[in-house]
């Protein structure tokens, strides 16, 4: 049997499509990488009959003639936030721990529409907050990647941790991800893989489970910016069922990708040049710039002036959204019910919530209730909402002088696992370039740029104005074409 | 009557009302979901995903909904603002799946309003009064709690969670309880006229929250208020202020001081009861709902919203009396309900056409027909009757005979009599029954001819000034005539003889 398992989104589509292999064929090598790989934990369930029922039905369309769908054959991987009808969605949490939805969410709807099977339901940090993807109730994600001569298992990022381990690891060829204030940008560096965060509101989020609503946006992660735009454009589109959903055409970005710059003008923040970042982000950052120069772009400084205040911000209009979006899991209607005996209601909420919680979940929880709660309200939400209008200004300002924005993904690589779960502050810093993007509701993408002294990736992100996921795309294709990253892990799973 | 106070040891009190009036808005889906809203079905039988807060479902704003509410806004000539926004009011209940009701707190989408409550004498209404309405957002509705299904354990269901509410919050202009009934009656008719709640308080479609203090008369100074929750009758929102303003009274007066605090009302005994105080109260942790856009309604829309009010009660009632030349009384009574206007308007126009004039000359005989004579049949009847037989047509032939002098007043109530039990027509039993009045001169005058020649002494008193023998002729040929004639021709011949 070929092993598929190099292959991407593009090369299976194709390939199938062309008869060259069958996608049921791509979709057993793919079953079994996944099988073989359960040391990463990158799976909370896997799904090989549902990968093959899609390979199967892709296969019997071909046979007919019939017209495929632009990922027919593509077995991927979707993050445990999508409600899948008939399979557990928990969000990795045990308070959703056996909970069957009787629903499938739009945009894995969609995925399935457009012919892709599903391996199972990715590992993530619980209701998606963290960045180490050590928050999960289904234990950590194993970075496939390791430090250059060292067992030590490493961070695959967070919170699409699952999703950038399996993808990085060609268990999957591509991975939903969804991204509040970095999650899919910051596990894809910390992988050597791609991913997009689009426009807020061009994936719909219905049937999504909700952390931060108006932060939210689900994208696709993969080893190419081409396939990257493939996936996204199976993904986006317009919902009615979700109030904030973009009610704009959706683009052929894979057919609008175009690595020429020229004429295009790529703004450099000076403000991300911040204290306390690697040296090696530093440089990545510079080879970037001129990967871009080469590619035609103009070079410019721009300035983001309220960049130190986006991380507080966040973690304020976060953990608010949030708290209020936990509130459902009450133990009353599904999932985990911790009713101690001679228990009244409230008794039953406390213990309930205790018990499924975790507590990273716990922690923003209460800082979430407590930013909202009276007397608090004006000077943590109010304060945190203006300055996330004034974000969105400089981001405004920035794009009158730049088509897109230059800046690292994240001010580190990959870091071991338990490494710094007793500091929640840096573990939070991780995500201090990707939010600014997440609060302005802006496209953007981390591409693999190098790997580091001791062999880990880094990756640099690109912003883009509202609705052009297009010209973050080009400028990832640009760097990609340049930077040559060929580096994959050393399988030791 | 004089201004409602309560005497007490100290002095006189006065009290200050304002109503928090929650309406379930008429529309067939819910405020935020697909799910049905109709009463009375099974237990969780119209819940959807979103009504029942499952993982990742999102809320999507019900067009009907929204336009309920702007004309209701309109109807009580408010402000109606083109941006709102929705907040989130978060606590917990397990009649709350989402752990948060959707309302809008700092942006609603009506803004200042009012409404006038008619001087009622006899109800202590001296004058007209216009009672200012600080708003009326929307929200939704929480489910409902069974705790009489199990020894142990308390049910659950949602097919109320998330029906569109408008809550209408008046300012604290009212000063009785008949006032603040009157305020409840007329917001009731109002939102009945435009259509946009159906005004069932045994059903819940309309309840209030009472908001009440006392401060001695004179005082310029709110004192401190109770709201008492879920009241769902006018007489309920009567007592409950007779009750508060009294026991506020008696606590001030015994030198206590008043708690701000959430009460329940409770019918059987009349009285209220401390639901929670103050401390206990919820920190509803307010803020702007991220799954929902701002609420932005374009002029198109408005215009839409407006052209399709109809004649509002005051302007209705106006219009009775100054086209139709109704009393005020009468022009009161026809426009409270929309089931009477409707019923009347629908009897004018049908007799007026069949009587071939301008409805204006015929208003009065209808309306007294609707609001006095055919009540009185109908509910002499009873059970006998049947309202359905008391068609437009029907009632139009009836008046119209009398319109004729064919039939008098009695003669049209037996009329109707019968059309209620048999569902006859009219004329036929006009002709049948023998419930026609003379209207022949010939055999009329020759009656009179008869009782004058019989009554010679009576005629020669008459003639002598004893006016009031008349009546004495009148009886005497109407006895004759068997009570069939037709009483203007009598009176008529009867002073062409007597001269």
């Amino acid at each position: 049997m070929t092993d598929f398992t190099n292959f991407g989104v593009r090369e299976i589509r194709d390939g199938v499509a062309a008869g060259d292999f069958s996608a049921r064929e791509v979709a057993e090598s793919f079953n079994t990488a996944v099988e073989a790989a359960s040391e990463l934990n990158a799976f909370i369930v896997t799904t090989p009959e549902k990968a093959l029922e899609a390979a199967d039905a892709v296969d019997a369309a071909r046979a007919k003639g019939e017209v495929l769908g632009s990922m027919a054959g593509v077995p991927i991987g979707m993050k445990d936030l999508f409600a899948t009808d008939g399979v557990q969605t928990t969000a990795a949490s045990h308070i959703l721990e056996g909970f069957i939805p009787r629903y499938e969410s739009t945009v894995s709807a969609k995925l399935w529409e457009a012919g892709c099977g599903m391996l199972g339901k990715l590992n993530l940090d619980q209701f998606a907050m963290g960045s180490s993807n050590e928050t999960s109730y289904f234990g950590n994600v194993a970075s496939p990647w390791r430090k250059e001569g060292t067992n030590a298992a490493m961070s695959p990022g967070g919170s699409s941790g699952g999703s950038s381990a399996a993808v990085a690891a060609r268990i999957a060829p591509a991975a939903t991800g969804t991204d509040t204030g970095g999650s899919i940008r910051q596990p894809a560096a910390f992988t050597g893989i791609c991913g997009i965060k689009p426009t807020y509101g061009r994936c719909s989020r219905w049937g999504v489970v909700a952390f931060a609503s108006s932060l939210d946006q689900a994208g696709p992660m993969a080893r190419s910016v081409e396939d990257c735009a493939i996936m996204l454009g199976a993904m986006a589109g317009f919902d009615p069922k979700d109030s904030t959903s973009l009610d704009a055409p959706v683009p052929d970005w894979f057919g609008g990708l175009d690595a020429d710059m020229r004429g295009k003008r790529v703004g450099i923040p000076k403000e991300y040049r911040m204290e306390g970042t690697d040296q090696a982000i530093l440089d990545s950052w510079d080879k970037g710039a001129e990967w871009l120069r080469d590619a035609g772009a103009e070079i410019v400084e721009v300035s983001l002036p309220h960049t130190k205040y986006a991380l507080p911000a966040y973690y304020i209009v976060a953990p608010a959204e949030a708290s209020s979006n936990l509130a459902r899991y009450d133990g009353v209607r599904y999932g985990l019910r911790d009713l101690p005996e001679g228990a009244g209601l409230q008794d039953m909420y406390a213990a309930t919530r205790a018990a499924g919680f975790g507590d990273e979940v716990k922690r923003r929880v209460m800082l979430g209730t407590y930013v909202l709660s009276a007397g608090f309200y004006d000077a943590y939400y109010t304060q945190a909402m203006k300055v996330r209008t004034l974000v969105q200004r400089d981001f405004d300002a920035a794009f009158e002088q730049c088509d897109v924005i230059l800046a690292p993904t994240t001010p580190t690589p990959s870091f071991p696992l338990n490494s710094l779960n007793d500091d929640p502050l840096t573990m939070y810093l991780n995500d201090v370039f990707a939010v600014p993007a997440s609060l302005a509701g802006l496209p953007a993408m981390s591409v693999p740029a190098t790997v580091t002294e001791d062999g880990l990736p880094l990756g640099l992100q690109i912003v883009g104005r509202a609705m052009d996921e297009q010209g973050v795309l080009n400028a990832g294709l640009a760097i990609e074409q340049r930077a040559g990253f060929t580096a994959k892990p050393e399988k030791w799973w | 009557m004089s201004k409602y106070t309560i005497q007490g040891a100290t002095g006189e009190w006065e009290v200050v009302i304002g109503l928090e009036v929650h309406a379930q808005v008429t529309s067939n889906a819910k405020l935020f979901s697909g799910a049905s809203t109709q009463f009375g079905a099974e237990p969780n039988s119209q819940v959807s995903l979103v009504d029942a807060a499952m993982p990742g479902m999102l809320p999507v704003p019900n067009r009907e909904c929204v336009r309920q509410a702007v004309r209701t806004g309109m109807a009580i000539e408010a402000e109606i603002h083109k941006w709102s926004r929705f907040d989130r009011k978060n606590y917990f209940y397990a009649d709350l799946p989402q752990g948060y009701q959707i309302s809008q707190l700092y942006h609603p989408i009506v803004g200042e309003g009012a409404l006038t409550i008619l001087a009622d004498e006899k109800a202590g209404i001296p004058e007209d009064k216009v009672i200012g309405i600080e708003r009326i957002h929307i929200e939704q509705d929480a489910g409902k709690l069974m705790h009489d299904q199990h020894p142990t354990m308390s049910y659950v269901d949602l097919n109320r969670t998330g029906v569109a509410l408008m809550e209408i919050v008046s300012r604290p202009d009212m000063t009785s309880p008949a006032e603040a009934g009157a305020y409840v009656r007329k917001l009731r008719s109002i939102l009945r006229y435009v259509g946009s709640c159906d005004g069932n308080m045994e059903e819940g479609s309309m309840r209030a929250d009472v908001n009440v203090s006392v401060r001695k008369v004179g005082s310029t100074e709110l004192g401190t208020r109770t709201e008492t929750k879920n009241v769902n009758s006018v007489r309920f929102v009567m007592q409950v202020i007779e009750f508060e303003a009294n026991r506020q009274v008696d606590v001030l007066e015994s030198g206590g001081t008043v708690d701000q605090e959430t009460r329940l009302f409770d019918p059987g005994t009349g009285t209220t009861r401390t639901m929670r105080s103050k401390e206990d109260a919820h920190d509803y942790r307010y803020f702007p709902d991220p799954d929902l856009l701002p609420l932005e309604l374009d002029d198109a829309f408005l215009e839409e919203c407006r052209a399709s009010l109809p004649e509002l009660p005051d302007a209705k009632r106006q219009r009775y009396e100054n086209e139709l030349g109704l009393t005020p009384y009468n022009a009161r009574e026809l426009t409270a309900e929309v089931e009477t206007f409707a019923r009347f308007e629908t009897l004018l126009t049908e007799t007026a056409k069949a009587l071939g004039k301008p409805e204006a000359d015929v208003a009065t005989p209808v309306a007294n027909w609707a609001l006095s004579v055919a009540p009185g049949v109908m509910k002499s009847l009873g059970d006998e009757g049947d309202a359905s037989n008391a068609t437009a047509a029907r009632q139009a032939a009836i008046l119209k005979m009398q319109d004729a002098g064919e039939i008098s007043g009695g003669q049209a109530k037996e009329i109707f009599e019968i059309v209620l039990k048999d569902g006859r027509e009219p004329d036929e039993i006009a002709d049948t029954e023998g419930l026609k009045q003379v209207s022949d001169t010939g055999a009329i005058e020759a009656a009179i001819d008869e009782i004058l020649a019989n009554n010679q002494d009576k005629v020669e008193q008459y003639m002598g000034g004893k006016d009031k023998l008349f009546g004495f002729f009148v009886g005497q040929t109407m006895k004759a005539m068997q009570g069939k004639a037709n009483p203007a021709v009598v009176n008529q011949i009867l002073k062409d003889k007597l001269g």
